[in-house]
C-alpha cells in the first residue's frame, strides 16, 4: 500500500513538489547520486527500508507456525515465502521426503505463483515501458495505457495473472494468504474439478506466454540500442537440478562468474552460510550479500531470472529450453548481462511453468490423496531454499527442545540483488545525467533500470512503479545540488 | 420460531424479543434461548459446564434491567430483548476489547476460522479493532509433548479451567489476578504445562474458543474453506455445542 497523499499525482502520474516531509518518504524508495569533482557519478545509493524486524518478531513462536506467519511478509509473493519456509519446517519436523503426491502440489504452487508474479510485472508494470518508450509521456505509460493501445496484450497479462492465481486458489484455498502446506505435506488434494478447469485453459496461456516472448525477443532483437542500458557484467547465483537444469523449487546452488565459469556448483543449500556472507554498510537497512570465495568487493552476484537462465544448463520443457537456447545464441554462447534481459529471461520462465503446468496437472498423482509424511525426529535448525520470482530465498530457523523458534535469518531475494541495483542506477546515472539537475527523463529511466530486477522492496512496499521515488543528488562535499521526487502512482 | 407473542404466557415461560419461550424449573435464560434455538452472543458459555458469567457478551435486557443471560435464572413472566441494535453495539465493543486485549494476530494463527473469538467478530460486523492496543506481553508455554498453551490469545473465559476441574477433573488451570493483570496460570509447582497431567484427549486440551490452546503441530490442517466459520456462522454453530456425555459421565 503507498501512501500517496497528492492526488493530482494519481491522475498525472508525476509531478514536481516542494520535498520537506521526510516522513513522506519513509519506507520508500530513495537514490542517492553522488558526484565527484569533475561532476561524474561516483557513486548510487538505493535506499530501501527494509522490514528487518520481522525475524525477531517469529522468535518465541511455534515453529509450524512459521510458514503462515512469514507469508505475511508479502502481498505478492507470500507462496514463496511460505514454500521457503515450509520446507525449513519438513527440516524442523524430521522429514526426510515428501510424498510424490505432496511434492506435485507445491511445485505446481510455486509455478503457479511465479506465473502470476512474472506476469503482474511484465504486462502491469514494465510492458508500458517498452511499448510507449522509456520517456513517453506518464499519463499514457500504464496499464490503462496499454489496454487502450494494445488491448490483445493487457488482456492476455491480465489472464495469465489469474491463471496463476486460481492455481493458488485451487490448493491453498484462497488467491492470497491461504493455507495450504504442513509440516511433511499438504492440507488438501486437488479437486477433479480444479484440475479439469485449469486444464481448460492451459493451451491459452501457452500461446500468450509464447507471444510475450516473442515480443521480448523483438525489444532486444530490434533495439539494440537498449542492449548497453545498465549494462555490466556480474556473478550470478541460482539454484540448479542435479542435472544443471533450471529448477525453482528444489536444488543446488550454483554460482558462475562473468564468464559462465562455476565459481561453485550443485552445493548444498544448507551449507549457505559457508558460501555467502553479508554486509552490512552504515547507509542502508538492507544488507550486502556476498560470496565469500570472492570477497565482498569482487563477489557480489545477480539473482533471479536473468541469473537463472545464464546459469542453467538446459530447461526441462522443450518450448522454453528452445527460447533459452535463442538467448544463449544473442549472448553469444555466454551469459547475457544486459539488465533488460531481466525481461526477457522472465518471460522464458513464464513459458516453462506453463509447460509444467501442463504437465503436472497431466499426471495422476497430482489429484492423489497421500498428502503428508510421517514426521521423524525433530531437528534444532532448518533452512528451506528456492528460487522465488525475483531469485533465491534463504529461510533459515532455529528451534529449542521445545520446538519454538530461537532465531531466524532470512535473504530475500530482493537483498541479493542490492549492489547490482547500485550499479545499474550509476551507470544509468552516468549516462542521462546532465549537468547538475535531476530530470524527469534521468528519474523515469533509473526507474527502468531498478524495475528490471522486480524489486519486492521490503517484501512490502512492493513494485517500484507505484512507490514514490525521491532522487537526491550530492557533489562530492556532501551538499544538496538537487532533488526530485516522484509520486506513488495511486492504485495499488 | 412458531411461538406467538401475542399467546399468553404460561406459568413456565418468558419472551425472549417478543417470543415466548418456554423453560424448565431452575435454567437460565441461556439454557431457555438454546433450548428453543434462539442464539443469545456468549463466549465463556458451554453447556455442561457451570456458567461463570465472565465474557459479558450475553447482557440482555431482563424488564428494564441488563443481565448476563448465562447466570441470571428463566422466571415467569420475564421479558428479555437480545437482538437489539443497542445491545450489539455493546457486544461489539466488548468484541473489540477482548481483541485489543490480547495479541491476536488472526492471518497467522492456526485457530483462524475455526475461532469463536474471530467468528462472534464476524457475526457482529466488526471491521476494525477500534480501541488501541494493549500489546500485552505474555507467556508461551511449550513444555509440555503434545499440548501447546499461547496465553497471547487467551480471552479468560474460563471454559479450561471449568472443563479440567469439573469434567476431567485434573485441575489443570486456574486465573491469577484481577482485572488488567489477570492471566491464566498452570496449577503446577513449576507453573509449567509439562509437570502437569493434562492429555490431548482432555475436554481442557480441546475446549478454548480461541488459540490459546492448541495441540501442537496440528497447525492448519483444516483447509481453507472446510473451516467451521467458513460455512456457518457462530450464531447457527452455538447452538449444537455442547459438552460431548461421555465426557460427562467420565467426570
Ligand atoms: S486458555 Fe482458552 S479456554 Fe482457557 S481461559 Fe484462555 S481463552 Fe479461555
Ligand atoms: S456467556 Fe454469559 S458472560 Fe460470557
Ligand atoms: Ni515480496
Amino acid at each position: 500500500m503507498t501512501d500517496s497523499k497528492s492526488t493530482e499525482s494519481a491522475a498525472t502520474g508525476t509531478r514536481r513538489i516542494a520535498i520537506d516531509p521526510i516522513t513522506r518518504i519513509e519506507g520508500h524508495g530513495k537514490i542517492t547520486l553522488m558526484l565527484d569533482s569533475d561532476n561524474h557519478i561516483q557513486e548510487a545509493r538505493l535506499h530501501i527500508v527494509e522490514f528487518r524486524g520481522f525475524e525477531k518478531f517469529i522468535q518465541g513462536r511455534p515453529y509450524w507456525e512459521v510458514p503462515f506467519f512469514v507469508q505475511r511478509l508479502c502481498g505478492i509473493c507470500p507462496v514463496s515465502h511460505q514454500l521457503a519456509a515450509a520446507k525449513a519446517v519438513d527440516q524442523l519436523a524430521g522429514i526426510e521426503q515428501l510424498t510424490p503426491t505432496a511434492t506435485k502440489l507445491r511445485r505446481l504452487l510455486h509455478f503457479g505463483q511465479i506465473l502470476q508474479s512474472h506476469a503482474l510485472h511484465f504486462f502491469h508494470l514494465s510492458s508500458p515501458d517498452f511499448l510507449f518508450g522509456f520517456g513517453s509521456d506518464p499519463m499514457r505509460r500504464n496499464i490503462a495505457g496499454v489496454l487502450e493501445k494494445y488491448p490483445d496484450i493487457a488482456m492476455q497479462g491480465i489472464k495469465m495473472r489469474k491463471y496463476g492465481q486460481q492455481i493458488i486458489e485451487a490448493i491453498t484455498g484462497k488467491r492470497i494468504h491461504g493455507t495450504g502446506t504442513l509440516p511433511g505435506g499438504m492440507n488438501r488434494q486437488l479437486s477433479q474439478t480444479w484440475r479439469d478447469a485449469l486444464l481448460a485453459d492451459i493451451e491459452d496461456i501457452l500461446e500468450w506466454s509464447e507471444n510475450a516472448l516473442r515480443l521480448n525477443e523483438q525489444i532486444h532483437t530490434e533495439h539494440p540500442e537498449q542492449a548497453d542500458f545498465a549494462m555490466f557484467h556480474s556473478n550470478y547465483l541460482s539454484l540448479v537440478d542435479n542435472t544443471g537444469a533450471l529448477e525453482f523449487y528444489h536444488g543446488g546452488l550454483r554460482a558462475c562468474d562473468s564468464g559462465g565459469t562455476p565459481i561453485f556448483d550443485h552445493q548444498d543449500y544448507c551449507d549457505y552460510r559457508q558460501i555467502l556472507r553479508e554486509e552490512v554498510r552504515a547507509w542502508s537497512y538492507m544488507k550486502f550479500p556476498y560470496l565469500q570465495q570472492l570477497g565482498n568487493e569482487r563477489g557480489w552476484y545477480r539473482v533471479g531470472p536473468l541469473a537463472r537462465v545464464n546459469n542453467c544448463d538446459a530447461i526441462t520443457t522443450p518450448l522454453a529450453e528452445a527460447a533459452r537456447r535463442r538467448f544463449k545464441a544473442f549472448g553469444g554462447e555466454g551469459p547475457v548481462h544486459n539488465t533488460l534481459a531481466y525481461h526477457w529471461a522472465r518471460m522464458i520462465e513464464v513459458l516453462h511453468c506453463a509447460e509444467s503446468i501442463q504437465r503436472l496437472l497431466h499426471e495422476n498423482e497430482i489429484t492423489g490423496t497421500d498428502l503428508t509424511a510421517e514426521k521423524g525426529d525433530r531437528r534444532q535448525q532448518g533452512i528451506g531454499v528456492i528460487e522465488a520470482p525475483r531469485g533465491t530465498l534463504f529461510h533459515d530457523y532455529t528451534v529449542n527442545d521445545e520446538g519454538i523458534i530461537t532465531k531466524a535469518n532470512l535473504i530475500v531475494s530482493t537483498t541479493s540483488n542490492n549492489q547490482a541495483m547500485n550499479e545499474s542506477i550509476r551507470s544509468v546515472a552516468n549516462r542521462y545525467l546532465d549537468g547538475r539537475e535531476i530530470t524527469e527523463a534521468l528519474l523515469n529511466h533509473l526507474e527502468v533500470a531498478v524495475r528490471a530486477y522486480d524489486p519486492c522492496l521490503s517484501c512490502a512496499t512492493h513494485a517500484l512503479g507505484k512507490m514514490p521515488l525521491q532522487v537526491e543528488l550530492l557533489d562530492a562535499t556532501g551538499t544538496l545540488v538537487h532533488r526530485l521526487v516522484k509520486q506513488g502512482g495511486g492504485g495499488n | 420460531m412458531t411461538y406467538e407473542s401475542n399467546k399468553a404466557i404460561d406459568a413456565n415461560s418468558i419472551t425472549i424479543d417478543g417470543e415466548t419461550v418456554p423453560f424448565d424449573a431452575g435454567q437460565t435464560i441461556m439454557d431457555a434461548a438454546l433450548a428453543a434455538k434462539i442464539h443469545i452472543p456468549h463466549l465463556c458459555h458451554y453447556p455442561g459446564l457451570t456458567p461463570a458469567g465472565n465474557c459479558r457478551l450475553c447482557m440482555v435486557e431482563m424488564n428494564g434491567e441488563s443481565v448476563a443471560a448465562c447466570v441470571t435464572q428463566a422466571q415467569s413472566g420475564q421479558q428479555v430483548s437480545s437482538n437489539t441494535p443497542e445491545l450489539n453495539a455493546a457486544r461489539l465493543a466488548i468484541t473489540q476489547m477482548l481483541f485489543v486485549e490480547g495479541n491476536h494476530i488472526c492471518p497467522s494463527c492456526e485457530k483462524s476460522g475455526n475461532c469463536r473469538l474471530q467468528a462472534m467478530g464476524y457475526y457482529l460486523g466488526m471491521l476494525e479493532e477500534h480501541f488501541h492496543q494493549f500489546n500485552p506481553r505474555r507467556e508461551i508455554d511449550a513444555s509440555h509433548s503434545t499440548v501447546l498453551l499461547d496465553r497471547d490469545r487467551c480471552i479468560l473465559c474460563d471454559l479450561c479451567v471449568r472443563a479440567s476441574r469439573d469434567i476431567d477433573k485434573k485441575n489443570v488451570f486456574a486465573i491469577a489476578g484481577r482485572g488488567i493483570h489477570a492471566r491464566l496460570v498452570v496449577n503446577t509447582a513449576s507453573g509449567k504445562l509439562g509437570d502437569s497431567n493434562i492429555e490431548e484427549n482432555d475436554l481442557a486440551a480441546k475446549i478454548c474458543p480461541v488459540g490459546a490452546i492448541l495441540i501442537r503441530e496440528r497447525s492448519f490442517d483444516s483447509p481453507v474453506g472446510e473451516r467451521i466459520y467458513d460455512r456457518r456462522s457462530i450464531s447457527d454453530t452455538a447452538l449444537t455445542e455442547h459438552v460431548p456425555e461421555k465426557e460427562v459421565d467420565r467426570g
